[in-house]
């Protein structure tokens, strides 16, 4: 008799706290239901190029991207990375404090918001850069994964059918892994494009693996080919000027992504054949480096075109005859005695923040004007 | 069983001889650090009157039906749950009537769910029996105490910005003595009238 209450009562108590729970749960989504209710608001976008008709209540950067107009976002609105800044000209209220982490005076006073902790209550007139009209979100389908290095795929996506995207080399684009495990939302990491912007009908990434990285470990441990995919893109303003000066380009690892696109756009139009190129590459050892061929034929085909690959710690099974040393230390070597700095140079840097610090402040000793290095910082 | 004392003398009490704050010393950690700024002070005290009179009620009730089912033993994580949601709900519904006060309370208002005064008061409310409006008055008049020792605090700590304090007092150390002599001064009260 006693034991049978007990189990009676083992049963009751979760019971109770899951009903009081189901209960206040019911209670929340009603008020939210009731209170988040604003009704049909219209979003002006630059001064009447673009209106939107929307319901309010949901932060603006998930409102622009139901209606097509893509923020690039690294974080996915959780409000960690402050990359999804709009300028909203409307007078919607003081900044929150989930904004303010992330703005810098000059921009606070001049209405820039996190698009992913405002919130769309009133009809809003916002400003954003033309270029973002031309982001979409395409589901692609992997064609093709290559492991180039032990921790690097190239992943080749190909969009849907009859779809093209435009884009310039150097930009990047988002690629979402899908929940898996422990990962309950969908995921978007940015990743310079790798292709040519000719080939408008794929898009192609170097993923290199992160530790602990949601979607690097996604792609180099369950992407599969013919898999379907989300991309967002394109978005950045990393990319080569036109201003036919020496091109100094330093990249290390898959910083390789946006070069490998800008030397194959270099090919088809010719400007390798014009334009003064010196291309450094670091690696630590032979094991990380890839698409040599291929660099190594540019550099014999093109008189103008050089390419310098380093390592740092070459392992003497690697029989490695080229430079060896800090990719810092070979390029100021290179500075030195072998790039014509009478001509006007322009510095282009891709990889991690460690690497590109390095490499401008080895660009500065050498007197290369700050505003004339271009960089793509890996977050 | 259920207390003699009227809702009346039981709001003053709440208040004065049994305040939550310097008779009691909960909800220290916000009453410390939020009282550096007064206009913070007010919206904080604001909401947690609102808070504690809303879940002491919701929390008397839900007591009955954990004291029928036999289940008392549950109710600090049912007290829990139901100030996390009651939070949840105000801060939606604040959001929506008063943009300033939204703005004001900030991030203060969701940390009001860890706010121990107002689960204490709960508790405060089972182990006293009291009735629903008992309950109701207790709360109401606690949250009112609670504001009205941050809104001194506060004050007084304006003041102490411009005096002469020991270089290893600034701060906490200064804010935790002036709260000891505030406690001292409400001890004054006691013999007036008793909480129970």
């Amino acid at each position: 008799m006693e034991t049978s209450g007990a189990i009676i009562q083992a049963f009751i108590a979760p019971l109770v706290i899951g009903g009081i729970s189901a209960v206040l749960g019911a209670l929340i989504s009603i008020t939210d239901k009731i209170v988040n209710n604003y009704g049909d608001l219209v979003i002006d976008i630059n001064s009447g190029k673009r209106e939107l008709e929307i319901k309010g209540g949901a932060a603006l950067l998930l409102t622009l991207a139901e209606n097509g107009i893509f923020i690039p976002s690294a974080c996915g609105g959780r409000g960690s990375c402050g990359a999804c800044k709009v300028k909203v000209v409307s007078d919607i209220g003081p900044h929150l404090p989930t904004e303010t982490p992330f703005l810098a005076k000059e921009e606070m006073a001049d209405n820039i918001r996190l698009s992913c902790q405002v919130k769309v209550k009133e009809n809003f007139q916002i400003e954003i850069p033309d270029s973002l009209f031309n982001v979409k979100q395409y589901e692609g389908t992997i064609e093709r994964i290559v492991n180039l290095t032990h921790d690097i795929k190239e992943v080749y996506v190909k969009l849907p059918e009859g779809e093209e995207i435009d884009f310039v080399c150097g930009q990047y684009g988002q690629f979402e892994a899908p929940p898996y495990n422990k990962i309950k939302t969908p995921t978007q990491r940015a990743y310079s494009m790798s292709s040519a912007p000719s080939d408008k009908n794929h898009l192609e990434f170097l993923i290199r693996l992160v530790p602990g990285g949601i979607v690097t470990t996604y792609v180099h441990e369950r992407l599969t080919e013919g898999q379907k995919i989300n991309v967002v893109g394109p978005f950045g303003d990393f990319n080569v000027k036109d201003t036919g000066a020496t091109m100094i380009g330093v990249a290390g690892g898959s910083g390789m992504a946006p070069f490998k696109s800008i030397f194959n756009h270099m090919t088809d139009t010719g400007e390798i054949q014009t334009r003064e190129i010196w291309y450094f590459f670091g690696a630590r050892t032979k094991d990380d480096l890839f698409y040599l061929d291929w660099l190594n034929e540019l550099d014999a085909k093109y008189e103008k075109f050089h390419f310098v690959a380093a390592l740092s710690e070459p392992q003497p099974e690697d029989d490695w005859e080229g430079e060896t040393g800090l990719i810092t230390e070979v390029l100021a070597r290179y500075l030195a005695e072998r790039v014509d700095r009478t001509q006007p140079v322009e510095g282009y840097l891709c990889g991690s923040p460690g690497m590109l610090d390095a490499c401008m402040a080895v660009m500065r000793q050498f007197d290369m004007r700050e505003d004339k290095i271009y960089f793509d910082k890996f977050a | 069983m259920t207390p003699v004392i009227s809702p009346f003398s039981l709001f003053f009490a709440s208040i004065f001889t049994g305040n939550i704050l310097l008779a009691n010393f909960l909800g220290m950690c916000s009453f410390i650090s939020i009282s550096k700024d007064l206009r913070s002070s007010n919206g904080l005290g604001f909401a947690v009157t609102v808070v504690l009179t809303v879940t002491t009620g919701v929390n008397w009730a839900v007591l009955q039906l954990l004291t029928a089912l036999g289940l008392v033993y549950l109710r600090y994580i049912v007290f829990i749950i139901v100030i996390a949601a009651v939070v949840q709900m105000l801060e939606m519904i604040i959001d929506r009537v008063s943009q300033s006060l939204y703005m004001s309370l900030g991030i203060f208002l969701p940390l009001i769910t860890v706010n121990c005064a107002i689960l204490g008061v709960s508790l405060f409310m089972e182990i006293r029996d009291y009735s629903f409006w008992q309950s109701v008055v207790f709360g109401f008049g606690s949250g009112l105490g609670w504001w009205l020792s941050i809104m001194a605090l506060s004050a007084i700590r304006k003041k102490l910005d411009k005096a002469p304090v020991p270089a290893g007092l600034k701060g906490p150390g200064i804010t935790v003595i002036t709260i000891g002599f505030m406690a001292m001064a409400f001890i004054g009260f006691s013999g007036m009238l008793q909480v129970q």
